[in-house]
This record gives structure tokens, C-alpha cells and sequence, in this order.
């Protein structure tokens, strides 16, 4: 900043007649700084958001109840994993809009493999009666290993939808947003089609356990009775934050450590130059769309298990936020820029937004009408940001 | 006699760093002052100064007397100063007559109502097209125009608009001699009818033919303004650089050994190169010369992989190749710098350091986990930085678009070096860059050719290739037609090869041009050729 403090200086000299004015000026400069540094700031989303809550929270006190913000934190873990994986695609200048319709259709097909029970009438019509699943369940029904089964199953296909998105798009040069496009309507029909649009429960307890075991939790009432009931005790550290801070760390160790990360920035700022480099495009493409269909199927577990149901329209509108809260986070439309700390400030951001408007009790279409401003006003400051920080390099 | 236009101690600086410093330039009526510097010497800053597209923080200027303080360049317009750009500001989809009005249509009526004068449009443009010499109709679209043309219509602009100071930026890069003589004989008689001209051009004997007074920018400084026949080339030069260059190529310090490096055994691809033998040995620059189209920079894409040949092989090393990839010409210690250094060369947004770590960013990585040891790679790509004279901030925090271009290209080259290549193929590595920097991209290259790398130095300035190489491959029409031994070189033999069976429909744009020596005007005839 001493950078500024020196530009402004001799035009203070200059103008300067009555000394007052001078100090009142110094305060405005070092007013602007703080602002400049505060928007420069790596964290300065992560600010935004605690002081949005921290205001809202005095109209709304049932925001800042321990309960509800145990419960906002749970709420972030699912939608990082998925969000996390989009911002790889983001990175590489690519799009990914068929996340929704992959954790859709692995949450599905998971949860009929792994299902115990399933009514007949409402599931007869599903054209898998009889064949895959039945009244007893499905495939894997009281197979002792059901859940390791299925859980690999939906890995396996999460990443199997991403591998082909990203074959498309590197071998048949095909647009990342046509594509994926198409890929987002495919598997969504067919993920309703499997259920006849039906949500799948029976899931068997360890399943559930994997959006909902918490590992440390807090009681924060008081010590009277000598029982706690359940739900007085607040989870802190459960399964899915594990699970979704463990993605988070490992890619953002991808990302910026390792050749590949590097090559990921390298082909998303300047494709040819890439390839001229010698880097394999098609084979980076391939597996960062791979790993967006790993990250979605992993948030479908997260969320069928904390939900207890295999759901065909699991991915329904959460494309706006994923996308939305990467770019909250700093990642670049047009490729070469993001990371997963941004990210994560963004889900962050989302998560907090939604509970806020929510306890505004406002109808979900004012909602969906703030969310889109709100992102509006994240990509301006966004601009205003870079062009700060240009100034700040240039300087 | 007053001047038109004269600074006095004008000043700027960016950041604490000077670009124009105390300057005193004048330009008086009916007179051409030729304008020179290299690149970052302060020329654009000046220029944007008088244009008012930046504001000086100390000095003053005066325009036919008066004192002349512009805030914007539509300032710069109403006092009269047309400024005609390299990159022409022209809209391509407008029609000539709507370029030239663009700032102001003739109407009739009044209020809400007016409309434009189409009639009254079509006559003044007629009448400024003809002052320039340009027998088009007014309704024509400027994309069907040639560069030239549109240099022209740029200028009727400025015409019509009764500019007296016209300031011309690099305005002969893109046209062929023929339209360079024209626009030159349309300036002469601009002076002639007593309006100011500044011409800023890289092109020195352009700049000693046109000129009546040549001004020499330095370091933010103008460093001399003095009239026309007291500069020759050498002077010109050696003012610009501040130091006096013995000879614009720098003394090859070792002669190319017999073992061979690469070798092209008869590459064909169909429609583009036919049958091509070349052979690059250990020390050796091999020039590789040809007009545009004549299949060099294709040539250089297939040897690197970066496009399929169909017939033919490649031996690298000993080791026969049928196709190439860019990937396995690496792996073979293939380097290539290619001609477009913005879209091919570098990752402009990114830092220095990951530039320099592209290729070679493998060889810094554990094999296993693919981690990258990012001390090891900051220090040697530090260490050849040093090495290169790169002139930069910090090579992990600047953005390579920062540099100027001549830095930029050390850094495409010390990319490549990272990844100790034995084979270098360089396509118009000094394409764009000043002087200076020239003359340390050449030293380079020496010094490469010293350590017993092969070069392929591909480039459409013969008179570097003959500074340079130890041979000189002439390639048209995609196949090789000569090639000259360095005891050999003579550039008419040359460019007689590099012509061949064009002869008949060129030689009107190869007419001598009096001021040029052989080699500069036939140069200039072949860039005219590219661009064409």
C-alpha cells in the first residue's frame, strides 16, 4: 500500500493551502486504502459473507441460534463436493451443466441397488420392476457389503458420465456447453424414467450414516437431566464434512502443486500455446471432466444419505448455485483463473444467502429473483477487483 | 515563424517509472519530422500526449501559438491533430463515406427530424478521395479494401477533416512498396500546402527519404532533433541504441561441426511441401528463406508435429521418424519457437516463472506423485533468466503481457532451454522487436549454436538470415530450390531463388527504389508480397 501513500502525496503538496483540509483528506486516503485492501483481499468474500450474517442476524435472531447454524454448516458440505469439480472444468475454460442430472441419476441408481424395500404400487410402474428391483428391494438388498458396493457404483458411474462428456469434447471437438447439455437432459430423463419419478427410501442405516454420522459433536443446554435428547446435541465434525473438505483439500493440492493443476491453467489460458508446449489437451480434458462427474456423484451421495432417499430430481436448480458460487469464489468464466479456497468461500456465501432470504420467509421466487442479483453484483465486484489488482501489479 | 506544434519540458511518468522526459519537439508548418526510437523509447507516450489520450505531469505544449492543454482526444480532434494509427481505426463494416463522417453526418432539418445528408455525404467524400488519389465510389464497404487503401481513406478522414498537424504511426507496415511510394508522394504534397507532419516508422531509409528534420527518442529523452542530411543509417541507429553498434549482427564465435542433427528426408504433404531434404548440424544456424506461402512455416509445423505430412521422414539423432507430435518431438529435445509468440508462444495472463516452467515442467515433478518441486524450478528458471538478461520484476508475480516483446520472446525462448533442446526451430524470432533486443536474440542464438545446438532459423528478412547462418535454404512454392553456403551469400542470388516462376506478375512491385540499398528495397518488396 506504500505504493498509494506515495502517489498521493505530491498532490497533497500541491492543493494543500489549509492544513484541516489536509487532515481530513489523509483520513479519506487512508478510508480508500482500507476499501482497496479489503476488495484485494483473498479472503474478502468470506468477509462479505460474515458481515451480511452478522447484520441479518440482528433482524433475524433465529439466524445465529446455535441450531440453525449447525445446521447451515452441514448444509455446505454436500454442495461443496459438487461445486468443487466445477470449478476444475471453469479453470480449463470449459462448462459442465450436466453436474445436476449426474448426481440425479447416481443417487438413483444407487439408492435401487442398495434399497431394502420397495412399495409395489407406487414402484411396479418403474420399468426395472421385476428385473433389478422387486418388493424385496434392489440388487444388492441384505448383500453384506451393499453400501461399499453401491457407494463404488455411483463413484464409478458419476465418473463414467464425465469421462464421456470429456471425450466428446476433446475428440470430437465438440462445445463443453452443447455437450454437457445434452448430457443434462439424457440422464435426467432417464433418471425419472428409472424411478417413474419416484423417490427411493428404504436406504439401510450405514448408508445414511455417510450424510449424517458426526464424529464430534456440542451440547450447549444446560446439564440438568441425565439424558441429552438427540436433537439438542449439534453436529460439528460428521462424515460429510470429512468427505467434502478431504475432496477440497486433495484438489486444491491438484490444482496448485502438481504438473497437472499447472497444465489445467496452462490450456485454460491459451489452448494452443498448451499444445505447442507439449502438453496432452485431450487426455486433461478428458480427466477434469471425469473428475467433475466424480465430485457430482460424490455430493449425491452426501445428499442422499443426509435426505435417506435416491431422488430423480436431486439436481434440480442447483446448477445457478454451483456455478454461481464458483464464480462468488474468483474462478474465470472464460478459464485460466480459479481455486478451491474461492470456491468454498462462495458455497459458503450461497449457503448463508439462501438461509438469510429464507428467514426472511420470502417466496421462492423472490429468492431465486435476489440469488441472480447477487451474482450479478459478485461479478462486478469481481471486475472491480481485477482491474484494482492490475493496477496494483502495474504499480 | 511560429511552430504548429511545440512541447516544452513535457514530461509523464507511470508509476514513478519516466516515459517522456523534458521534451522539448517542435513540428513547424510545411515541414516532415521523422520520429524514431525503439520500442518503449517514449514515441507512443509522446504521441498520446500531443493526442490527449494522457495528460503530462509537468511541461507545457502550444499549438500555433496558443497554449494547448488537451484532456481527451476529441480535443486533439477539434484542435485540428489527425492521428493516422498502424492498426487503422477504421470500421470495416461501414462504408468509406461513413467512415469519413463518422464524427459528424451532414443533415437536413432540424430537431428530432434530421436526417442525414446522403447526396451531400457522397459529393465531399468524392472530393477528399480524390485529394489522395483514390478513384473509389463513396458507398464502397472499407473491407473491401487493401491495407493501402485504407491507409488512404484514413488519411482523407484526417483531410476533411482539415487537420494541420497529421501525425503518421507506423503507417508502411502493411503496404506493399508501390502503395508506401504513393502514400509518401500524398505527404509531399500535404507539406507542400504548408501542413505539419510527424512520421514515427522503424523503417530508417523510409524515414530519410520522407523527412526534412528526423527527431531520435531515447530512454523518455529526445535525444537530438536536427534536419534530414546530417543522419545516415548508421548514425540513426547508433543515436537510438546510445551506443555505437559496429555491425548490426554480433560475430559468430564458432563454425558448425559435420555431425549431423536432424534430418528431413523428402517430406512431402499434398498442396502444401513437395519432397523436402534438409539437414541441421551440431553448431549450426540454418536459414530457411522464402516468400509467404512458400511452405517454411508449414515445413517447421510438420517437423514439430504440429500437423501431419503424408510422405517423407524425419531423423533426429539417428532416430527415424514417420509422424511426429509435439510431445515426441520434445521428448527427441525439439524446441520451437513459433512466429506468433501472443497466440503460440506464451500464456500472456500468467507469470514469468509458470511461462518458463511449460515445458519442461515434467522434469520437475516427482515421477511418482507428479508434485512439482516448485524451489528447484523458481531457481533454475531464475538462474537462465539471469542468463538471458531478461528484464523483468519478480518472475512469479509479473504477468508475461507485461514485458516488452523482446523480453517476452526470451522468455518463449528460455522456456524451450529449460527443457535442454539440441534442435532449435525458430520461426521469425525477431519479428516485432526493437533493435536492441535484436541484436541480443541474435546472440543468443549464437551462443546456442556455440553449446552445439543445431538452429533452424526460419525468416522472411534476408538480411538477419545473411548476418546470421551458416547456410541459407531458399524454399518456393513448397519445395527447396537453392540453398547457399555462407561464402556464397549474396542476396540477388537469393532472392532470384525465392522468386522463382514469380517473375512475371511481381516484378512490377520490384521497381528500384532510389533511396533503398539492394537488400532493403528487395525486403521491402517482400513484405509488400506478404501482406498483399
Amino acid at each position: 500500500m506504500s505504493t498509494i501513500e506515495e502517489r498521493l502525496t505530491p498532490s497533497e503538496n500541491l492543493s494543500l493551502v489549509v492544513p484541516v483540509a489536509g487532515a481530513a483528506r489523509r483520513s479519506r486516503n487512508s478510508l480508500t486504502a482500507f476499501i482497496r485492501r479489503l476488495l484485494l483481499s483473498d479472503y474478502f468474500v468470506l468477509y462479505l459473507v460474515l458481515i451480511f450474517f452478522a447484520v441479518a442476524s440482528v433482524f433475524f435472531p433465529s439466524l445465529s441460534a446455535p441450531g440453525n447454524i449447525s445446521n447451515q454448516i452441514s448444509n455446505v458440505w454436500p454442495l461443496l463436493a459438487v461445486a468443487v469439480g466445477q470449478t476444475f472444468v471453469l479453470i480449463l475454460g470449459g462448462i459442465d451443466l450436466s453436474v445436476g442430472s449426474t448426481m440425479a441419476i447416481t443417487s438413483v441408481v444407487g439408492a435401487l441397488l442398495i434399497t431394502t424395500t420397495l412399495d409395489a404400487p407406487t414402484f411396479d410402474k418403474s420399468p426395472l420392476w421385476g428385473t433389478f428391483i422387486g418388493p424385496q428391494g434392489g440388487l444388492l438388498s441384505g448383500h453384506p457389503n451393499a453400501v461399499l458396493i453401491g457407494v463404488a457404483v455411483m463413484l464409478a458411474l458419476g465418473t463414467l458420465i464425465g469421462l464421456l462428456n470429456g471425450f466428446a469434447i476433446a475428440r470430437f471437438r465438440m462445445a463443453p456447453f452443447m455437450v454437457t447439455l445434452v448430457s443434462m437432459i439424457f440422464f435426467s430423463a432417464l433418471a425419472l424414467w428409472m424411478t417413474a419419478s419416484r423417490n427411493v427410501s428404504g436406504l439401510p442405516p450405514e448408508f445414511v450414516l455417510l450424510g449424517k454420522g458426526d464424529i464430534i459433536s456440542v451440547y450447549l443446554g444446560p446439564k440438568t437431566a441425565a439424558t441429552i435428547p438427540r436433537r439438542e446435541i449439534l453436529p460439528l465434525i460428521t462424515y460429510p464434512f470429512v468427505i467434502a473438505v478431504g475432496l477440497a483439500i486433495v484438489a486444491q493440492f491438484i490444482l496448485s502443486r502438481t504438473v497437472f493443476g499447472r497444465q489445467m491453467f496452462a490450456i485454460g489460458t491459451n489452448r494452443r500455446t498448451a499444445k505447442v508446449s507439449g502438453i496432452a489437451n485431450d487426455r486433461v480434458v478428458i480427466l477434469v471432466y471425469a473428475f467433475s462427474g466424480f465430485c457430482a456423484a460424490v455430493s449425491a451421495i452426501l445428499y442422499s444419505a443426509r435426505l435417506e432417499i435416491g431422488r430423480p430430481s436431486l439436481g434440480d436448480g442447483l446448477l445457478m448455485d454451483i456455478i454461481g458460487a464458483a464464480v462468488i469464489g474468483g474462478t474465470s468464466l472464460m478459464g485460466g483463473k480459479g481455486s478451491i479456497r474461492g470456491t468454498f468461500f462462495g458455497v459458503v456465501f450461497f449457503t448463508l444467502l439462501l438461509n438469510i432470504l429464507n428467514a426472511m420467509r420470502l417466496s421462492p421466487f423472490v429468492i431465486d429473483a435476489v440469488k441472480g442479483v447477487v451474482i450479478l453484483i459478485a461479478a462486478l465486484l469481481d471486475i472491480t477487483r481485477t482491474r484494482l489488482s492490475n493496477r496494483e501489479v502495474r504499480a | 515563424m511560429t511552430p504548429v506544434l511545440r512541447t516544452h519540458k513535457l514530461s509523464k511518468a507511470f508509476y514513478g517509472i519516466a516515459a517522456v522526459k523534458e521534451v522539448d519537439f517542435t513540428v513547424g508548418a510545411g515541414e516532415v519530422v521523422g520520429l524514431i526510437g525503439q520500442n518503449g523509447a517514449g514515441k507512443s507516450t509522446l504521441m498520446n500526449l500531443i493526442g490527449g489520450v494522457v495528460q503530462p505531469d509537468s511541461g507545457k505544449m502550444a499549438y500555433q501559438g496558443q497554449p494547448y492543454a488537451p484532456r481527451s482526444p476529441a480535443d486533439a480532434t477539434r484542435s485540428r491533430i489527425a492521428f493516422i494509427h498502424q492498426e487503422l481505426n477504421l470500421f470495416t463494416n461501414l462504408s468509406i463515406a461513413e467512415n469519413i463522417f463518422i464524427e459528424g453526418f451532414p443533415t437536413i432539418g432540424r430537431g428530432p427530424f434530421r436526417l442525414i445528408d446522403r447526396a451531400a455525404v457522397r459529393r465531399h467524400t468524392r472530393e477528399v478521395l480524390e485529394t489522395v488519389g483514390l478513384d473509389l465510389s463513396p458507398d464502397m464497404p472499407v473491407d473491401r479494401l487493401s491495407p493501402g487503401e485504407r491507409q488512404l481513406v484514413e488519411i482523407a478522414k484526417a483531410l476533411y477533416l482539415d487537420a494541420s498537424l497529421i501525425i503518421f504511426d507506423e503507417p508502411t507496415t502493411s503496404l506493399t512498396t508501390r502503395e508506401t511510394e504513393k502514400l509518401f508522394e500524398i505527404m509531399r504534397r500535404l507539406r507542400d500546402q504548408g501542413k505539419a507532419l510527424v512520421y514515427i516508422s522503424h523503417i530508417l531509409t523510409d524515414v530519410l527519404a520522407i523527412s526534412d528534420q528526423i527527431a531520435v527518442m531515447r530512454d523518455g529523452q529526445l535525444v537530438t532533433q536536427a534536419p534530414t542530411s546530417t543522419f545516415d543509417v548508421n548514425r540513426m541507429i547508433s543515436l537510438m541504441v546510445g551506443r555505437s553498434i559496429e555491425s548490426l549482427y554480433p560475430k559468430r564465435t564458432t563454425a558448425p561441426s559435420a555431425t549431423p542433427l536432424l534430418e528431413l528426408r523428402g517430406i512431402s504433404a499434398k498442396g502444401i511441401v513437395e519432397n523436402i531434404h534438409l539437414e541441421v548440424h551440431q553448431g549450426e544456424v540454418v536459414g530457411l528463406f522464402g516468400l509467404m506461402g512458400s511452405g517454411r512455416t508449414e515445413l517447421a509445423r510438420m517437423l514439430f508435429g504440429l500437423d501431419a505430412f503424408e510422405r517423407g521422414e524425419i531423423v533426429i539423432n539417428g532416430q527415424v521418424l514417420h509422424r511426429t507430435s509435439p510431445r515426441s518431438s520434445i521428448r527427441h529435445r525439439i524446441a520451437f519457437v513459433t512466429e506468433n509468440r501472443r497466440e503460440e508462444g506464451l500464456l500472456m495472463n500468467i507469470n514469468i516463472a509458470d511461462n518458463i516452467a511449460l515445458v519442461a515442467l515434467p522434469t520437475f515433478a516427482s515421477p511418482l506423485t507428479q508434485i512439482i518441486h516448485q524451489a528447484d524450478l523458481l531457481a533454475a528458471a531464475h538462474h537462465l533468466a539471469g542468463q538471458l538478461q531478461l528484464k523483468s520484476g519478480n518472475i512469479a508475480a509479473q504477468a508475461a503481457k507485461a514485458l516488452s516483446g523482446g523480453n517476452q520472446q526470451k522468455v518463449v525462448i528460455l522456456k524451450w532451454l529449460l527443457s535442454q533442446p539440441s534442435v532449435f526451430i525458430m520461426d521469425e524470432p525477431t519479428r516485432g522487436i526493437d533493435v536492441g533486443a535484436k541484436y541480443e536474440i541474435y546472440s543468443i542464438i549464437d551462443q546456442l549454436a556455440a553449446s552445439g545446438s543445431g538452429i533452424l532459423f526460419i525468416s522472411s528478412e534476408l538480411e538477419e538470415l545473411m548476418g546470421m547462418c551458416d547456410r541459407i535454404v531458399v524454399m518456393s512454392r513448397g519445395e527447396v530450390v537453392a540453398s547457399f553456403p555462407r561464402a556464397q551469400f549474396d542476396a540477388e542470388s537469393i532472392l532470384r531463388a525465392a522468386f522463382r516462376e514469380m517473375n512475371g506478375q511481381n516484378s512490377q512491385n520490384s521497381h528500384p527504389h532510389p533511396t533503398h540499398t539492394p537488400v532493403g528495397h528487395f525486403s521491402a518488396a517482400l513484405k509488400g508480397e506478404h501482406e498483399s
